[in-house]
């Protein structure tokens, strides 16, 4: 008999002819009351009774084996143990079971450690099961092992080399931690760490032949900068760039695609430019032959134009007739042009706000030219003088504005001294006359008095 | 012939001739401590230079939270001048709370509050309130960043009076914060309210000073002074010091115009330094100074409870000095003033100098 059915025998529900009975209304509550607590007590006796004889034996073995008595503690802080996960829901097995024998039966799907070429099936038996995923975080993508398999970790795992990363070489096997845990190993501020731990070894990486700098260069950027000193979190590390489980170099030709999900804009005006189809042709990789990879550092305008760090020089010839020479030398001079006449605009509202003028219109003006600067920084990757003359002639207009009103207030400040000077000799000329007055009164008075 | 024909016509309607008489009759007297006789008069036209460019600022200052800082912003700007009036409005008013301290203390230990002047100083003592009423208010008008954060701590300390003080801070802030609604209640205080009082204790105040004539320390009581006529030889003294008053506020504005700084947002973090006009520091200070707990009590309970009743001390001096001719009792009150006057400066050195 199920619960709705004690309760609408209870509660007379059957063909029983309806009406009011206050022995019925209180048999009808006692019966839903003892209804609703049986799943509890039943409930409440089946978890007493749950038996971990993994965990039993694995953290009895502390003294003797202590590696194989890690896990059991490792597994405290684990996202999957705090989801209520236990050894046998990855491992197999009967953790009910008290002989070892029993407990570790393959004949009960016991799959122990598995080789590291299992490793991305081992986990993926959950995490790339959309089904089971979103009971636990329904948010997380369920496609990482099949991203995985793109990878170069994944296409040499395949290839049966047992060093390369699996999923546990990032997160750890036991003792995995969500994401957004920041002891997590895969937290944004520790994911650069975790894949120097291969790729910063030089050892490691000589087998592979391929460069083990790139931990040094990019704690030299301006991406690490960010990321570890203003602690922007969105600021890119390696997963940003190479992908996270589909880790991969890009190819040249996707270079900007990458650098362009966060540089949207200047990603779009390098394809329109002339210099996308040119760097094409020869095989240069976009953003990176500027820029550089790893080691990006804070670009300067020193970067454009045709001085001794300038990056344009180094494809362009230094020729009246080279049209790129000619259009970064130009570019530069406008930029600068832009950059002094804010400094200039600031220094004399600054001169004129500290002589106590009131001045912060212009001021706050004058950051509608600090934005065509930065604006203009950004056209320069469309490489054309005419879109950047765009924002600079306006900005340039804006700086003119800033620079006569700090005049201007500068002006007005010499005038009320001017000002002032002459008004105090009139007072004090005024004040004298008075007291002279005073003084021919009372001399009078003395006098008459006297 | 025609210019008496006039004046006889609005003497005989306004008696203008007697009251002449009466300021003719008016004497000053002198001995060694006249020079604080001037203060009151300083005072007063330092008041009256309030009114005038109070006035003017009204006609270009909007009231709301909105407008506030860009019309002050544009007086000091735009406006011809404009700039002058407000900075001399500022500095005015902080001279004037100045000079009213120097007049109020030296009446203090003059004891010129002796009977029959006793509500001569309840009514200067009040006017001191209203002026701290009108530097209180008057500060918010700009809406700026500053005075935000000010009057936010300001009406605070004024919340934490017991029973009172959750209504008072409501009254005060028009709400649970300060907002538009505090700005234009400030200024319905500042414009209308305070001058309105003012006005009628200025008026029993002056009243009083002429029914009373000039009060002459204790120690020269009784004794053939030297006098001097108040018209027109103490009033073109008077003059003389609103003239060159006249001369330092212009001075003060031309060199050091009033800072208008950033305009007021509730959502912007509270700025480093928030602390009052330099007339509150004193009091800020020492409730920063009180410990949080004293014998069980809430320590900034006790400190404006303090100050209330110290308050009110001071107003009901001539109530309580009852010294008339005893020397230790008269020396106790000397003391008493010094103390206080003390306390006041290194206070507010402390508050300035940390």
């Amino acid at each position: 008999m199920n619960q709705r059915s004690i309760q609408s025998q209870a509660c007379g529900a059957s063909e029983e002819p309806r009406g009011f009975s206050l022995i019925r209304a209180i048999k009808c509550v006692a019966v839903i009351g003892l209804a609703l607590l049986v799943p509890f007590f039943t409930h409440g006796a089946a978890s007493a009774e749950k038996k971990d004889s993994c965990v039993e034996c694995h953290s009895q073995m502390a003294d003797a084996a202590p590696a194989i008595a890690a896990p059991v503690e490792q597994m405290k802080g684990d996202v999957h143990s705090s989801h209520g996960f236990s050894c046998v829901d990855c491992h197999g097995g009967d953790a009910g079971a008290d002989d070892m024998t029993e407990a570790m039966s393959r004949a009960k799907g016991f799959v122990g450690k598995p080789e590291p070429k299992a490793v991305p099936a081992f986990c993926g038996k959950c995490h790339s099961n959309a089904e089971q995923m979103k009971k636990f975080a329904p948010a997380l993508r369920i496609d990482q092992e099949r991203e995985y398999r793109t990878s170069v970790h994944g296409k040499l795992l395949e290839q049966g080399d047992r060093n390369v990363a699996t999923c546990i070489s990032c997160h750890g096997s036991h003792g995995v931690r969500a994401v957004n845990d920041p002891l997590s190993a895969v937290y944004p501020l520790n994911v650069a760490e975790t894949c120097s731990k291969c790729h910063a070894n030089a050892d490691y990486m000589k087998s592979y032949n391929i460069e083990h700098d790139q931990y040094e260069k990019y704690k030299s950027s301006v991406h690490a900068k960010a990321l570890y000193e203003k602690q922007d979190l969105s600021a890119p590390t390696c997963n940003d760039c190479h992908g996270n489980h589909g880790a991969a170099p890009p190819g040249i030709a996707s270079v900007s695609n990458v650098c362009g999900q966060c540089h949207a804009r200047q990603s779009t005006l390098f394809a329109q430019s002339p210099h996308k189809a040119a760097f094409d042709a020869v095989g240069f990789g976009e953003c990176i032959e500027c820029h550089s990879n790893h080691d990006i550092a804070q670009p300067s305008d020193e970067m454009i134009g045709v001085g001794e760090k300038s990056v344009c020089i180094l494809c362009h010839d230094a020729r009246e007739d080279n049209k790129g020479y000619v259009a970064a030398r130009q570019m530069r001079a406008r930029m600068d042009e832009l950059a002094a006449s804010i400094k200039s605009a600031s220094d004399i509202l600054t001169k004129a706000e500290r002589a106590g003028m009131e001045v912060s219109r212009p001021k706050f003006e004058l950051n509608e030219a600090r934005d065509a600067l930065t604006h203009a920084r950004v056209l320069i990757h469309s490489f054309s003088t005419d879109e950047v003359e765009k924002v600079i002639k306006p900005g340039l207009d804006i700086a003119a504005k800033g620079e006569s009103a700090g005049l201007a207030a500068l002006d007005e400040w010499s005038y009320r001294r001017k000002g002032l000077a002459a008004s105090l000799f009139f007072i004090l000329f005024l004040a004298a006359l008075v007291y002279l007055k005073v003084r021919q009164i009372e001399n009078k008075q003395r006098g008459s008095n006297g | 012939m025609k210019a008496d024909t006039i004046t006889a016509w609005f003497d005989e309607r306004l008696a203008i001739s007697s009251a002449a008489k009466v300021a003719r009759k008016k004497e000053v007297p002198i001995h060694r401590h006249t020079i604080w006789y001037y203060f009151g008069g300083m005072t007063l036209f330092l008041f009256t230079v309030q009114v005038v460019t109070g006035i003017l600022l009204l006609l270009y200052y909007r009231p709301s939270a909105e407008n506030a800082f860009e019309s002050v912003q544009f007086i000091m700007t735009e406006v011809q001048f404009g700039w002058l009036i407000r900075s001399v409005h500022s500095w005015s008013a902080n001279l004037l709370i100045a000079t009213l301290f120097v007049h109020m203390f030296s009446v203090f230990f003059m004891r010129a509050y002796r009977k029959p002047r006793e509500v001569t100083w309840v009514t200067g003592v009040l006017l001191m309130f209203i002026a701290l009423g009108f530097g209180f208010s008057g500060y918010l008008l700009p809406w700026n960043k500053l005075s935000f954060f000010a009057t936010k701590v300001g009406t605070e300390i004024a919340g934490v009076i017991p029973v009172i003080g959750k209504p008072v801070l409501k009254f005060l802030r028009g709400g649970e914060d300060v907002t538009g609604a505090t700005l234009t209640r400030f200024f319905g205080f500042h414009v209308a309210v305070l001058p309105a009082i003012t006005t009628v204790l200025i008026a029993i105040h002056l009243l009083l000073v002429q029914l009373h004539g000039m009060s002459v320390p204790p120690k020269y009581e009784g004794k053939d002074l030297r006098r001097m006529k108040f018209f027109p030889n103490f009033f073109m003294r008077d003059l003389v010091g609103w003239i060159l008053a006249v001369g330092v506020l212009a001075a003060l504005a031309a060199l050091f115009p009033w800072e208008l700084g950033e305009k007021a947002d509730a959502f912007a973090p509270a700025p480093a330094g928030i602390r009052p006009e330099w007339y509150f520091l004193f009091m800020f200070e020492t409730l920063k100074l009180i410990p949080p707990k004293i014998l069980g009590f809430d320590g900034e309970v006790i400190g404006i409870l303090a100050f209330a009743a110290g308050g009110l001390v001071w107003l009901l001096v001539p109530f309580i000095d009852r010294a008339n001719g005893e020397q230790k009792r008269r020396k106790i009150f000397i003391l008493f003033g010094l103390v206080v006057v003390l306390y006041i400066v290194v206070m507010t050195l402390v508050g300035y100098l940390k």
